[in-house]
């Protein structure tokens, strides 16, 4: 159970959390947390945009199951593919998610999972090419109902 | 604990790209939960999944506790040749589950 | 406001809504909701399943067979559907053959009288007879993943098929009538009864979670919360938790009579199980 400061605690007193708290900016610790996690997976490389996509509901009616899909452009093949992409949720008591590992083999680049949220916040994306080169996405998801202890 | 579920096509033509969904019973105990009595519940999830194609590595996961219960893997795979799928799941308490699926490429 | 609530009770509601969570803006669900006419006398004129309020994405996971997380419990039943146990040395395929015919009506025909003990008996009641009574094994707990898999097993053969339970035999009327009282009963310190969330409100929000009308056509169902599948009473128990009453036990006389009194609020319904809810 996280301490709610004062705002939080007056938001869900008066009920309008699922509206209000999506407003709110994520909590500092998790992002940095999350940020921490980033800056270790790029190594001191720079991620670009573009190319690297996540698909989630723009609102989960449930944060114990939030479906989510990540999608790097292109097939993969033994010239070009994504060896991990990370998967981190900056308003989690921890931020990381899962990592997905590609191969030649894998055909696409895309792969699908369910994941838990505590809250409304970012989920963010880094893919590391087979090349070297990374790929950064990040995207708010809305959460209705927290998913207990993620 | 019931079997996994895997679900791939029974054959496919050389070299298409087939979708592969994969599902397993496991509580994923995230480690940030609490007893009744206020101890902290161990964590205790699956932290690899790996899938492979006569020996060679096609999709791998690594997890963490924010993965939901029951975890739900989807993801694709090129069929060069008529062989067989291998899945394998791990938990933090070093228990393996696996199967294996068939395919015919005609 | 959601609940029409006198101004008597507004103290008590401003409870209500803290203990809740209140109300919660949210957009409308897009999309017509699929209904059935509702059988004779009942309070409403349409009957709908709780499949229609949930979110797309929350349908598509049981949309798909595959990727409803409930067929997990439906395999573990199946298999335990074959396997022998108790001091007969059957398994339930042993008498009842191939579910998928011997069942087939099971789970849209249930609850139903049991002449013998002079009471009504569920799915989950039934296994447990067979099991003391035909396989000479122990009882299943209520709540245990072995009950919860093989009820998602038996009531899966019914998908499709209309709610059809016949409320003729024996003192199944009374039974309903029981259930019926139980239903606009009032209960706990939040002083609502079933009806003033399902009846009077479906379709509104309550916290974060749009109302639907209770019904029972989806169990046993997978939910989100629980992360896994639940039986009916396993839900009327929560329902009895959330408005802080002290609920009956599963498998009690009052959620038997509940059971039944719902299964009439939902005749025609479609057996959906298993559902999928958040
Ligand atoms: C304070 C409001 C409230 C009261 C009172 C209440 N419920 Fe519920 N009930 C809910 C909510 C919220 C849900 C989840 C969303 C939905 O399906 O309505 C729910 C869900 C259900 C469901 C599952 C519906 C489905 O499609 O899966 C059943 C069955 C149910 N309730 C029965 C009852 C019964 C029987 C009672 C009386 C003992 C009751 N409820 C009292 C709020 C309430
Ligand atoms: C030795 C034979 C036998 C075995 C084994 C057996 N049953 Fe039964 N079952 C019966 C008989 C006889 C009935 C008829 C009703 C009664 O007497 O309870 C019945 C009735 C039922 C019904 C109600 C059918 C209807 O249409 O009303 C269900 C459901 C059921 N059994 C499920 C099971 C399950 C699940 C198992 C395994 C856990 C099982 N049975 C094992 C003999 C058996």
């Amino acid at each position: 159970m996280t301490v709610l400061n004062k705002r939080e605690f007056l938001i869900v007193a008066t009920g309008a959390a699922a509206a209000a708290i999506a407003g709110l900016p994520s909590i500092a610790l998790g992002a940095e947390k999350a940020e921490m996690r980033v800056a270790e997976f790029l190594g001191g490389a720079t991620a670009s945009e573009g190319g690297l996509s996540l698909e989630m509901p723009e609102i989960a009616e449930n944060g114990n199951t939030v479906p989510l899909t990540v999608r790097v452009d292109g097939e993969a093949t033994a010239d070009r593919y994504a060896e991990s992409v990370l998967i981190l949720a900056d308003g989690n008591p921890e931020p990381g998610v899962a990592t997905f590992h590609f191969t030649p083999l894998s055909g696409t680049q895309e792969a699908s999972t369910r994941m838990r949220l505590a809250k409304t916040q970012n989920v963010i994306a880094v893919a590391k090419m087979n090349d070297g080169s990374f790929m950064r996405t990040d995207n708010l998801v809305k959460v209705t109902i927290g998913g207990c202890g993620g | 604990m019931s079997k996994p579920r895997v679900k791939i096509p029974k054959s496919a033509a050389a070299g298409e790209i087939i979708t592969i969904k994969t599902l397993i019973t496991h509580k994923m105990e995230s480690g940030q939960r609490k007893d009744k009595q206020g101890n902290p519940i161990p964590r205790m999830i699956i932290n690899s999944f790996e899938c492979t194609f006569n020996g060679e590595r096609v999709f791998g996961c690594d997890m963490e506790p924010a993965i939901s219960a029951n975890p739900y893997l989807q993801f694709t795979a090129r069929v060069p040749e008529s062989g067989e799928f291998e899945f394998v799941w791990k938990d933090d308490e070093g228990s393996v589950f696996s199967t294996k699926k068939k395919i015919k490429v005609a | 406001m959601m609940f029409d609530v006198s101004i008597g009770k507004l103290g008590r509601w401003a409870t209500a809504a803290v203990l809740l969570g209140g109300l919660a803006a949210q957009p409308a669900l897009a999309g017509d909701m699929k209904t059935y006419p509702a059988p004779e006398g009942h309070p409403l004129s349409e009957i709908i399943s709780g499949y229609e309020f949930r979110t797309p994405e929350t349908q598509a996971l049981q949309d798909d067979d595959f990727e409803n997380p409930a067929f997990l419990w439906v395999d573990q039943g199946e298999e335990l559907w074959n396997t022998a146990d108790g001091t007969a040395g059957k398994a339930c395929a042993d008498c009842h053959g191939n579910a998928s015919e011997s069942m087939k009506m099971v789970g849209a025909t249930f609850p139903k009288w049991d002449a013998k003990n002079n009471r009504p008996v569920n799915i989950e009641l039934q296994i447990n007879q067979c099991r003391t009574e035909q396989m000479g094994a122990d009882a299943w707990k209520y709540e245990s993943s072995e009950m919860i898999g093989m009820t998602s097993f038996v009531r899966t053969q019914s998908r499709g098929e209309p709610v059809n339970v016949d409320f003729s035999e024996g003192d199944m009327e009374a039974w309903k009538a029981k259930g019926k009282d139980l239903y606009y009963t009032r209960f706990g310190q939040l002083d609502l009864a079933c009806s003033n969330c399902h009846e009077d409100n479906y379709g509104n929000q309550i916290r974060s979670d749009l109302l639907s009308q209770g019904q029972s056509n989806g169990f046993p169902t997978y939910r989100l919360k629980w992360q896994g599948v639940g039986t009916l009473h396993r839900r009327f128990k929560g329902c009895m938790d959330q408005v802080r009453a002290k609920p009956y036990k599963r498998g009690s006389d009052e959620f038997l009579a509940l059971e039944v009194y719902l299964a009439y609020r939902g005749v025609g319904l479609p057996v959906e199980a298993p559902a999928l809810r958040n």
